[in-house]
């Protein structure tokens, strides 16, 4: 029995780690998000979130990239995923690391050639917004195709087969049959992409010209006018969304192999 | 061969959005031109003008040992955390496998300000210093290492530990000697996940880092921002020089995958 006691406790260090970063600053944030700028306590942070005009102007505009993005992305990654899984190409793997390539680049230098390339075509300041969007689908794609590819790659094929022979044409097995069963891949694909797009901020800062402010910026905003309060209680709200979203999606199984940023990558 | 074409046409289509704005950067790294579009020849001067850029240099360098660290300490802590947390009881084990998700999935400026704000109030002996960076990046890297590791744990044989232990070896000779020659793999692909999102982020990074230290990200960022930065002309060549490492590294791993298939 001693020598399990001992392999366990190998946890301790990781656990102290996780209860001193991660647990910690959640439960100092929350003191900030339910405080006033005197330390009383309010719960005025949160009704601001949803009466100041310019949170609610950035949560619309976040709200409405993260959709329009993440729209793109699955009408892009979805084909590409299903192409290179399920047509019989032969070099799908070596293209599927082409898609995937450009994640190593530094997102920072990579949002710098986008821009010099939007320059270059005089497209940098036509529409920030648009430019944001564009940016931000640039970025993500890569994060949509890999769980879609995973969910596809290793499909029963026996169904789809099952489906054809019982007369049911290519477009009727891709509805109730394909569709359907990639679904973990597009909600993981979705997870991946939707939160970040609605607060990456150094994409809207760099190619939406620091026009477009979206709710990370909006949070960084705060952070840097020292209104800390606000800034928390965003995050908070935020923080809030994602758990209720994740559980909803069964992400904390910790088997989901779907919900890991980056799955797959190495 | 319509139903081919078609197929292969919109694969073409998306690589050539994803490539393009990279292939132009990389064309105008080999001539001397301030604005992008404008050819002043060829020349190896961006080249020069980076690499005799002191400043550069060391943020190059600072950014590439800040990832190795982080990585590093990530991998000892979330392999250890990981076999703790496979031993462990269920009950712990789904805490620490929720608060270990807790970073991957929470959006990037929440983590950020949170440990920002906890810095500044707690741990005020450390706020903005090169320790709170490290924290920050082990952060947001360890718990990947966790989902590496955690895989191979499950697809162990676990007779071979209590067989070692049974032929004499103490648990500690029998950990290094048996389980982690089994999950190596993981902590590998672990430490290379690790190394790639230390690389690549801008937002924790910024809200832990001292004033004075950069990393490639917050350099850029700061330099793309600004209308017209000197800077921005070499950056072309860094990107470059970037983006050819990473497609050695890719072209060789490929190489070795497939050496490793065949076998």
């Amino acid at each position: 029995m001693k020598l399990r006691f001992s392999r366990k406790h190998l946890c301790i260090p990781y656990a102290a780690f996780l209860a001193l970063f991660v647990i910690a600053p959640i439960i100092i944030m929350l003191y900030y998000a339910f405080t006033d700028r005197n330390g009383a306590f309010t719960v005025m942070n949160f009704g601001r979130i949803f009466s100041d005009v310019s949170t609610i102007s950035a949560i619309l505009t976040s709200v409405s990239v993260a959709i329009i993005t993440t729209v793109i992305c699955l009408l892009l990654g979805y084909p590409v995923a299903y192409i290179l899984a399920r047509s019989g190409l032969k070099r799908a793997p070596t293209l599927l690391i082409l898609f995937i390539t450009p994640m190593w680049i530094n997102f920072v230098l990579r949002l710098n050639a986008l821009k010099e390339f939007f320059s270059l075509i005089n497209l940098l300041d036509k529409s920030p917004y648009l430019n944001t969007v564009i940016g931000m689908v640039y970025d993500f794609l890569p994060f949509m195709i890999l769980p879609l590819y995973t969910t596809l790659i290793k499909m029963d094929n026996s169904l789809v087969e099952a489906s054809q022979d019982l007369g049911a044409n290519k477009v009727t097995t891709f509805i109730n049959v394909i569709l359907p069963l990639s679904m973990p891949g597009i909600i993981s694909g979705i997870t991946m992409v939707f939160m970040p797009t609605m607060t990456n901020y150094v994409i809207s800062d760099i190619l939406g010209r620091s026009q477009i402010t979206i709710l990370g910026k909006l949070i960084e905003n705060h952070f840097m006018q020292n209104n800390w309060n606000m800034g928390a209680a965003i995050s908070m709200f935020l923080l809030s969304a994602m758990f209720v979203f994740t559980w909803l999606t069964g992400g904390f199984k910790s088997d989901s192999e779907g919900v890991a940023r980056g799955s797959g990558l190495w | 061969m319509v139903k081919k074409l078609i197929p292969r046409l919109f694969l073409t289509l998306v690589l050539l959005f994803v490539y393009t704005p990279i292939f132009v950067l990389v064309f105008f790294s080999f001539t001397d031109t301030t604005i992008i579009g404008q050819w002043n020849g060829f020349s190896f001067a961006l080249y020069a003008k980076l690499f005799s850029d002191a400043h550069i240099m060391g943020i190059v360098r600072d950014t590439v040992i800040l990832a190795v660290v982080a990585s590093l300490i990530s991998t000892i802590l979330g392999t250890a955390g990981a076999i703790g947390i496979f031993y462990s009881k269920k009950r712990t084990a789904s805490v620490l496998n929720t608060v270990n998700n807790i970073p991957v999935i929470n959006a990037e400026i929440v983590t950020a300000l949170s440990l920002a704000l906890m810095f500044a109030l707690v741990m005020t002996f450390m706020n903005k210093s090169l320790a709170s960076l490290l924290i920050g990046h082990v952060v947001i890297t360890a718990p990947f290492v966790i989902l590496s590791v955690m895989p191979k744990l499950k697809q162990m044989d676990h007779n071979i530990y209590e067989a070692a232990l049974d032929l004499g070896a103490t648990p500690t000779k029998a950990l290094f000697s048996v389980v982690i020659p089994e999950i190596i793999p993981g902590m590998l692909s672990g430490f290379m996940l690790s190394v790639t999102l230390s690389l690549d982020d801008y937002i924790v990074t910024a809200f832990t880092k001292p004033e004075t230290f950069d990393t490639i990200s917050t350099y850029v960022y700061n330099a793309v921002k600004v209308p017209v930065h000197s800077a921005l002309p070499g950056l072309r060549a860094l990107s470059a020089i970037i983006f050819a490492v990473i497609v050695i590294v890719v072209i060789l791993m490929n190489f070795y995958r497939k050496k490793e298939i065949k076998k």
